[in-house]
């Protein structure tokens, strides 16, 4: 291969690597020096890992040279989520509380990334303990969208999509407790998949809303995601939420790509008034597209959306303040204030203070307040009253169609700083993910276009029922097919030169 | 729904185990109050035959085979602690002193 080996699909690559035309070592060291000399504008990495990913790239290709039989993306370099544990690499959630703290163990996640061949070039950015929109309530410093490094990069995955969209990985990993996988695909240009709830284990994801909480693949083409998806998903003994099921073909799904009889439901409370016009042109515009593809477009009503932010913001910051206990300073991370006269429960709360920044402190009072006697079922109880509705509008809207399809996010990618004061505004970013997760359902972002406004990326949302994870990939590629068509390239190629 | 006092956001904290500055205390008890009432709008459609889900996966029971494999290596964990004494995590005094 003589082109720009960081320009390539994650498939490409794996063809390439696998056929001897050019070594994983080679793809690794293009992607290590794309990160070099970009990542100090982008700031989409928070750790390097050079080393063990120079020795993962050796020992494909030593397989490779011995005939040994390698997965479908043996060698393809990927940017991992620093809320993901790497055994003995460092793993900080984004957040002070963690700081050069280095797992003991692998997540499933990376198991199954080893396991497939995959390179591990680093840890990404985020958002403090995944809470955030934007990447900047990470403790060391917001991440820059590459299509405008004055904007973010969304979040809480920013660091993982804006590798993929600076062409410092073709594959990244997220996690989506409420859009953070999706959102920042959205304001990217990139494609992301939130899988059903219990398709990939959370065992070593560092948890934030347990009950929310998926990972799940990133990258800049709906074929490349799918690919990732289908190595990372599948049962797991360790996490006793993982689902005990077939995964489904998403691979074959992707390659089919045909939505001809497909009933496409849009839904109305997710497709009115509050979305930027270039947003709601590029969607309207992706409807047309899709019907003229074959699919037969149907109007639903999920008439109790509008109430699924106020459900989310008790559900995650009750489960946020439980799962965060576990941040006392006694067994790992940082330690303050252990002068010998102080008890361990003033240190315990002297280094949470210290550790923890503002938007994770404000959620784990807003869950400690939601959880304590005599609020309990004012809040967190009638929460999950409302999560029971809206899995009764998403049952509802699936029985008449195969898909629902949304605006990702209301607007394209933000200011940074313009919301940071402002957590409600900051909130309102998720309310198109929302649902998704509080019924557990999947759904994938994916490119459709540029926002005439201001030429920054606009992403479709796609909703499928739990475990139909394949037909997110059949009408993904399919529409994503068409637009390369008119387009002539994928939507990443426009992204400015760093 | 009630509003939420600067003692109730000191209580809370102490309930949290955050050592919360005065400037702090102030600082979230107002972004809490305007949160809250955001949220508490869910009241106007939960009536009370409607059941809580906790969960989107309805599972009980998840068993698996009792099979005896490797812990985690001390040394990994211990190296990673703040303080180690004798192999063991050393923790700050937990009882008041006489």
């Amino acid at each position: 291969m003589t082109e720009d080996l960081t320009r390539q699909s994650a498939a490409v690559l794996a063809a390439a690597i696998a056929a001897k035309e050019v070594s994983a070592q080679e793809v690794a060291t293009a992607h290590l020096e794309r990160i070099a000399a970009v990542d100090g504008v982008v700031h989409a990495f928070l750790h390097i890992s050079s080393d063990s990913a120079m020795a993962q790239a050796k020992r494909v290709d030593e397989k490779i040279a011995a005939g040994t039989e390698v997965g479908p993306l043996a060698g393809v370099p990927l940017a991992l989520k620093d809320v993901l544990a790497m055994h003995g690499e460092p793993t900080t959630a984004g957040s002070r509380i963690l700081q050069g703290w280095k797992p003991p163990y692998d997540s499933t996640v990376v198991a199954r990334l080893r396991a497939a061949d995959i390179v591990i070039l680093g840890k990404t950015n985020m958002d403090e303990f995944a809470m955030g929109s934007s990447t900047e309530h990470s403790a060391y410093g917001p991440t820059h969208n590459p299509w405008d490094l004055t904007r973010i990069p969304g979040g809480s995955g920013g660091g993982s999509a804006a590798a993929l969209a600076a062409f410092e990985a073709p594959l990244a990993i997220g996690t989506d407790t409420g859009g953070s996988i999706r959102q920042p695909a959205a304001v990217t240009g990139t494609v992301g998949v939130k899988p059903t709830y219990g398709a990939v284990s959370r065992y070593g994801q560092i948890a934030l809303a347990s009950s929310l909480d998926q990972p799940g693949p990133c990258a800049r083409s709906v074929l490349d995601t799918a690919l990732l998806h289908a190595a990372i998903a599948g049962h797991d003994p360790m996490d006793s939420t993982s689902l005990n099921a077939a995964v489904p073909d998403v691979v074959a799904a992707a390659r089919r790509a045909d939505i001809r009889g497909m009933r496409i439901g849009v839904v109305k409370e997710l497709s009115g008034d509050g979305y930027q016009a270039g947003v709601s042109q590029r969607y309207h515009e992706a409807l047309s597209i899709l019907e003229d593809l074959g699919a037969t477009i149907i109007e639903v009503s999920c008439p109790h959306f509008e109430y699924a932010l106020g459900a989310y913001y008790l559900i995650l910051p009750s489960e946020a303040s439980s799962n965060l206990a576990r941040f006392d300073g006694m067994r790992y991370g940082l330690r303050t204030g252990d002068d010998g006269a102080n008890s361990v429960e003033q240190v315990m709360s002297l280094t949470r203070e210290q550790g923890f920044g503002p938007e994770v402190k404000r959620r784990i009072m807003l869950g400690t307040y939601a959880l304590s006697s005599g609020y309990y079922e004012a809040y967190y109880g009638q929460a999950q009253k409302v999560r029971t509705l809206i899995t009764s509008d998403f049952n509802a809207a699936f029985a008449n169609v195969d898909v629902l399809v949304s605006p990702t996010a209301p607007t394209t990618a933000f200011k940074l700083g313009e919301k940071l004061d402002d957590p409600l505004a900051m909130y309102l970013n998720d309310v198109a993910t929302i649902p998704v997760n509080l019924a557990g359902i999947c759904a994938m972002s994916l490119p459709v276009g540029l926002a005439p406004e201001d030429q920054l990326p606009v992403g479709l949302q796609i909703m499928a029922p739990a475990m139909a994870d394949e037909r997110l990939y059949l009408a993904g590629g399919a529409l994503e097919a068409a637009l390369v068509d008119r387009w002539g390239h994928l939507l990443i190629e426009e992204v400015p030169s760093l | 729904m009630t509003s939420i006092s600067r003692d109730e956001v000191a209580h809370l904290a102490h309930l949290a185990r955050l050592d919360l500055g005065a400037e702090e205390l102030d600082h979230y008890a107002s972004q809490l109050d305007v949160i809250l009432q955001a949220v508490a709008r869910i009241s106007e459609v939960t009536a009370d035959d409607i059941p809580a889900m906790s969960h989107p996966v309805p599972m009980t029971n998840v068993f698996r085979e009792d099979v005896v494999t490797a812990s985690l290596n001390r040394a990994d964990v211990l190296s990673m602690a703040p303080a180690v004494e004798d192999d063991r995590f050393k923790v700050p005094r937990i009882l008041d002193e006489e």
